[in-house]
């Protein structure tokens, strides 16, 4: 697998991020600055990080989301490509449109750093392959604009389409306002695009994939996306 | 020219910002507030002093950056 993570001023996750690329999939991910306009040839997967690039000026997510390397990130999306957005990368995507919606301030108003649970919608995608369906992995969170919000119609369309790819529930998996930690419209947490080869996601998997942290169930994604091109090589 | 683009958010779009601001203004004793919303105003000035083109340019801002028209309106004022 051959993977490329954005890098814009502000982002903080990146290294976090290349790390587990490399610890999972074995191979170097390419680190790509966000004023480049082309992305490395044969690239697999665009990753964009978590962090607060532009510190978070105007809206999350904004300013990077009009950034040159951008524009090739959306040909790749088109081609069919993936991308992986996490956290800020996921506001980003929303902003640069390639995913619908939006994420706003937290309800309570708080940053919320702490793991919480996540359930694993579905299992027949390249980013969830590596779970089962219904499984509830915890990984840690941190944001303060994480409440996915969308107009009625998209969310109707999100659920009638199973584009929800992970939701946040309670530790057995139960749907609870009081899991909900941001208040997110139906709990949602990742989402897909339409063809499906878009993954946005507010927690970070990346930072639970090594037993001495304590938490191994981020690696499910990364693990499935390495075996998803190793298939298909 | 000088000019000046508001955005707010749209209604019915869920404002907790507006909503802690106006908690707060409650428990500062200003009487009188039903509601607060908050927004952006910014200000900018423009090249040149033709109003239509001037007018152009502002939404295009407005479009492509200044708001995200998916929870935000945005309004357009030339100042001359």
């Amino acid at each position: 697998m051959k993977s490329a993570v954005l890098v814009f001023p502000g982002i903080n996750r990146e290294r976090d991020m290349a790390r587990t690329l490399r610890l999972v999939s074995g191979g170097e991910p390419a680190m790509v600055w966000h004023a480049e306009t082309a992305l490395p040839a044969g690239t697999d997967l665009v990753v964009i990080p978590g962090g607060f690039s532009y510190g978070d000026y105007l809206r999350c997510g904004a300013i990077a989301a009009r950034a040159p390397i951008m524009d090739a990130v959306r040909a790749h999306a088109a081609r069919g490509g993936l991308v992986l957005a996490v956290c800020n990368g996921f506001q980003i995507a929303c902003e640069a449109g390639l995913l619908p919606g939006v994420l706003m301030r937290n309800a309570a108003l708080k940053f919320i750093c702490r793991d919480i649970f996540l359930k694993v919608e579905r299992s027949d995608t390249p980013f969830t392959r590596g779970y089962n369906a219904g499984q509830v992995i915890k990984v840690p969170t941190a944001h303060g604009e994480g409440n996915y919000t969308a107009d009625a119609d998209t969310i109707a369309r999100l659920e009638g389409e199973g584009r929800v790819a992970f939701r946040y529930t309670a530790p057995d998996g139960r749907l609870d306002p009081q899991w909900n930690v941001n208040g997110s419209s139906n709990a949602i947490a990742g989402i897909l695009n339409e063809r499906g080869n878009v993954l946005g996601l507010m927690p970070h998997p990346e930072n639970h994939v090594e037993a001495s942290i304590g938490s191994t169930d981020g690696r499910g994604l990364f693990a499935g996306l390495t075996q998803h091109f190793d298939k298909a090589a | 020219m000088k000019a000046r683009v508001t955005v707010t958010l749209r209604p019915g779009i869920l404002d907790p910002q507006g909503k802690a601001i106006e908690g707060a203004l409650k428990s500062l004793g200003v009487g009188g507030i039903a509601s607060v919303r908050q927004g952006k105003v910014f200000d900018i000035e423009i090249d040149g002093a033709d109003k239509a083109r001037a007018e152009a340019a502002l939404k295009e801002a407005a479009e492509k950056l200044l708001a995200n028209t998916v929870i935000e309106n945005y309004r357009i004022e030339v100042t001359g």
